[in-house]
């Protein structure tokens, strides 16, 4: 038995269950319901405390004499692995990049170098222009994407958990949503003129629908048996809502707002193709006028970037959520 | 067949000199009938019930599958309404959700992210003081066995433990009346006997009411003061009273008793089971077909 087996033991039998020496992959205690999620993904009641790197400690001085406690997690499921692998293709990428546009197997007019690329981000924020896109672009995501979740979990919420607000709602609400977006943006224009509030619209229109659609489809099926629990032992209406309803749905709420997101990133492109004077798709749209191809790629590089890095952050608190709620 | 009394003796209430903090409430069903309306035709589940349960007696239920059973109970706990009749506890109708019973489901039905503690907590009546409510769920928990497992979620226990943690959570209310709905049918044999006796300890300790539903003639007869065996009767749908037993002998009874052998044959032909398994004196744990193992 290796050293992270006996910590494993031990913290076992702390908590009253079975032998823990079997094969830890199974050794989950006795589980009912549905399987849980990755090995080492219990809480702090020391279930199953995860072989990660805070068990190393205690299970080194448990068995000292081996020099290293041997992971035997499968490779998919260690950290360094998961952290290399995702990276291995955007390197991959950049040495084909580097190394197409190097040879000239392709104009540089049509496929710059990543030096060319990195020139550009460099002269911008010497400009004072990179940051300025950077913030302006986040900023309308960011409101954008705040009003329309925050409506589409108001409406959501209404149409999942009453039935007349579901007759008097859904139909529109449907009919809305299919009116293709970029149908919005002359409306928008002649509405709003061409100032925040168009593209701030747009984007929460955007985010609007993925959060009220998943929202109101959840409230609506919620386990009944939990429902019917809920009730005979004394909740309804609100009570109900915050003791059952609204816990089981908060997995699917953060789901939710992580579509929402990568819809506004979406919204905000169109709106800045189409009137802007500043942000990252007005970048997009002025270097294709003038033929800065190394600045498009810049902003697209840019956008995948900052859409990869607010939906990291969602997706933290989705997995966190799933731990605790679901 | 009419409702017969196998013996003439009336049930015994063990509790009722009990002072204890459950006050036990007697049930009565006057003419309760429920009928279903499925795709514009209406079938009868139950019909014209009479039936009186006394405060602190332990009633078992039988009956085969569909016959209104789990709807009988549910009517009692106002969990759903009766078509015609009406259903008193302690002389008051039933209200929706009444108060004053507690149900244990057939399915542990534990809030997923909430810790067994919690989840008994539930059962609490709304506005219990925060330390009453601490001691009230640990002394509950104590008696089911669970106290080691109260910071644990519904998932990282037994199947056992989730039902016995939604038995806590059912006396956690002080029922007067403790309504079961084949708490133990999805158990594995050993479990449920354990969970039997289990149920007759706490029974012990808080004599409440107990409608107990079950599938299974042995639990019925290991538990119960008075057993009543539902079904239809000739042509006519819906379910009446087919037979009343009243077990003699007191709990804890022994599993293989040949007075209890003797009520099992007959609740067995009331159930319309051939008795051919009865004579070897095994303890069968699977006694009627189409039970869901």
């Amino acid at each position: 038995m290796s050293g992270t087996d006996a910590a494993k033991t031990t913290s076992t039998d702390r908590a009253g269950l079975p032998d823990g020496s079997v094969d830890r992959h199974f050794a989950a205690p006795v589980v009912v319901g549905r399987p849980t999620a990755a090995a080492g993904s219990y809480d702090e009641s020391g279930t199953d405390v995860g072989p990660d790197a805070k068990d190393t400690g205690p299970a080194a001085s448990v068995a000292p004499r081996s020099r290293e406690p041997r992971d035997r997690r499968p490779l998919t499921r260690r950290r360094w692995f998961v952290v290399v692998g995702g990276a291995l293709l955007p390197i991959a990428l950049l040495l084909v990049w580097q190394l197409v546009s190097t040879n000239g197997l392709v104009p540089v007019s049509q496929l710059p170098s990543p030096e060319m690329v990195w020139l550009a981000a460099i002269d911008l924020a010497q400009r004072g222009l990179l940051g300025q896109y950077v913030a302006i672009s986040t900023q309308r995501v960011l409101l954008g994407f705040a009003t329309g979740a925050a409506i589409g979990l108001a409406l959501g919420a209404v149409v999942g958990l009453s039935r007349l607000g579901d007759i008097l709602l859904a139909p529109t609400l449907g009919a809305i949503r299919a009116v293709p977006s970029l149908a919005w943006v002359p409306l928008l224009i002649l509405w709003f003129k061409i100032g925040e509030e168009s593209k701030i619209i747009l984007i929460a229109i955007g985010a609007f629908f993925p959060v009220y659609t998943i929202v109101a489809a959840a409230l609506r099926h919620v386990d009944r048996q939990l429902l019917e629990a809920g009730r005979a032992f004394g909740r309804h209406g609100i009570s109900l809502f915050a003791t059952v309803q609204l816990p089981a749905v908060v997995p699917s709420v953060l789901s939710a707002l992580r579509l929402a997101l990568a819809q506004s990133w979406l919204f905000l492109v169109a709106a800045e193709l189409i009137a802007s004077s500043m942000g990252l798709g007005f970048l997009l749209v002025d270097s294709g006028n003038n033929g800065r191809i190394d600045r498009i790629f810049l902003a697209i590089i840019l956008l995948a970037v900052l859409g990869k890095l607010t939906d990291a952050i969602i997706g933290l608190f989705e997995r966190r959520a799933i731990l605790r709620w679901a | 067949m009419t409702a017969t009394s196998v013996t003439g003796r009336q049930p015994t209430v063990r509790s009722a000199a009990r002072a204890d903090a459950t006050a036990a409430a007697p049930v009565a069903f006057r003419g309760v009938g429920r009928a279903f309306e499925s795709a514009g035709a209406v079938r009868p589940v139950l019909r014209d019930l009479d039936l009186d349960v006394a405060a602190g007696e332990i009633l078992a239920i039988l009956g085969p599958s569909g016959c209104g059973k789990s709807t009988l109970l549910r009517i009692a706990g106002g969990l759903d309404r009766p078509t015609s009749g009406e259903v008193a506890i302690d002389g008051t109708p039933v209200a929706p959700y009444d108060r004053r019973t507690g149900v244990g489901f057939q399915e542990p039905r534990l809030l997923p992210w909430r810790t067994i503690a919690k989840n008994v907590a539930l059962g609490l009546p709304r506005g219990t003081p925060r330390e009453t409510a601490r001691t009230q769920v640990a002394r509950l928990l104590e008696l089911v066995g669970l106290a080691d497992f109260a910071g644990h979620r519904p998932r990282e226990v037994s199947g056992g433990m989730a039902q016995r943690a939604s038995l806590a959570r059912a006396l956690a209310r002080n029922p007067g009346v403790l309504l079961l709905d084949e708490p133990f049918g999805a158990l594995d044999a050993l479990t449920r006997l354990k969970m039997q006796d289990l149920l007759l300890d706490v029974h012990a300790a808080e004599p409440t009411t107990v409608l107990l539903v079950t599938h299974d003639v042995d639990e019925a007869l290991q538990l119960a003061d008075r057993v009543i065996l539902l079904g239809a009767e000739g042509d006519e749908p819906g379910a009446v009273i087919r037979q009343t037993v009243v077990v003699p002998g007191r709990r804890p009874r022994d599993r293989g008793s040949a007075e209890l052998a003797e009520l099992r044959g007959r609740l067995l032909d009331g159930l319309g089971i051939d008795r051919h398994g009865v004579a070897r004196g095994v303890e069968t744990t699977t006694t009627i077909p189409h039970y869901p193992y």
